[in-house]
């Protein structure tokens, strides 16, 4: 089975990457680009068995540091 | 006095930092990032600057789940004197050691430059060999030195007098111009600049040297 683990800044957390790559895309011509955000995709092969709870661990332990950062588990077969 | 210096995979300050402490009159080991323990009566930890782990997943995350690691939260725990610079500071935010996170900063650019600090409070013992409001001039080299942290916590820094440095031209858009902070017990200070990059006149600047003075002098008269 898979996790998908979507790790992004907080609301709030100014993301400098995310606004250098919405100037970016101003500058192609790209118009009523409002915000970008960049975040983070991981992608987990778990063991059958392995439930969201524990997952859900694996990112306020390690993957997402939960001062500056929010995540959301999507658990697949 | 005892100090130990942290080597983990990609540190690359770990020798300036064993040479400052042994110039100002540390006995200093050096300690692998495996290790489970650290020597007995210890009494400073330093977690030096470079690029542990190559940064991955945020900087400093992973170094932060080494075995040694928890020997270090252990040792501060009990009251021990920890210094983390640069990817040192990175390590121990992402510890739980200090408040707050480091990253990218505003400019997205790296910066390696002398900047001026301000030493914003001189009631610790890293501090105290400044006074209040000198500025001292030391080598920042980093990509990830923007301080984050929330409004409660900010205030809860301001008010306790826990903000050890503050840079004079903010060059990473840290909130309120941070560039060290202090624990509660103010025995952990975590800084982006390089103090042991500036303690010999033959490289250049001199200002990291007050602080390692006062630190090990006074764990020496301790």
């Amino acid at each position: 089975m898979k996790a998908t683990v979507t790790v992004m800044l907080k609301n709030g957390v100014l993301d400098p990457q995310g606004e250098a790559v919405k100037s970016a895309l101003g500058s192609l011509g790209f118009e009523g680009v409002s915000g970008v955000r960049q975040g983070k995709v991981i992608e987990l092969d778990l063991a059958d068995g392995t439930t969201e709870a524990q997952v859900t661990d694996m990112c306020e332990k390690l993957l997402a540091n939960t001062v500056i950062e929010s995540y959301t588990v999507e658990m697949s077969s | 006095m005892k100090a130990a210096v942290i080597v983990f995979p990609g540190s690359n300050c770990d020798r300036d930092m064993a040479v400052a402490l042994q110039a100002a009159g540390a006995d200093v080991t050096m300690v692998w990032h495996k290790d489970a323990s650290l020597p007995d009566g210890l009494d400073l930890v330093a977690v030096p600057g470079g690029f542990s782990f190559g940064d991955y997943l945020r900087c400093g995350a992973i170094a932060a789940q080494s075995p040694i690691c928890q020997s270090v939260k252990a040792h501060a725990d009990r009251g021990g004197y920890v210094l983390g610079v640069c990817n040192g500071f990175q390590v121990l935010t992402e510890t739980g050691l200090l408040p707050g996170a480091l990253i990218r900063n505003g400019r997205l650019t790296f910066v390696c430059k002398t900047a001026p600090l301000t030493v914003s409070s001189a009631a610790s013992d890293f501090t105290k060999g400044y006074s209040q409001g000198d500025t001292v001039d030391l080598p920042i080299a980093h990509h990830d030195g923007n301080y984050v942290a929330d409004a409660e916590t900010l205030a809860q820094l301001q008010g306790e007098d826990r903000v050890a440095f503050r840079y004079q031209d903010n060059p990473n858009g840290s909130v309120d111009d941070i560039a060290g902070v202090l624990s509660e017990n103010r025995r952990v200070l975590g800084m982006m600049p390089h103090p042991e990059r500036a303690v010999d006149p033959a490289t250049g600047l001199v200002g990291g040297k007050p602080l390692f003075d006062a630190l090990i002098g006074s764990l020496v008269a301790a």
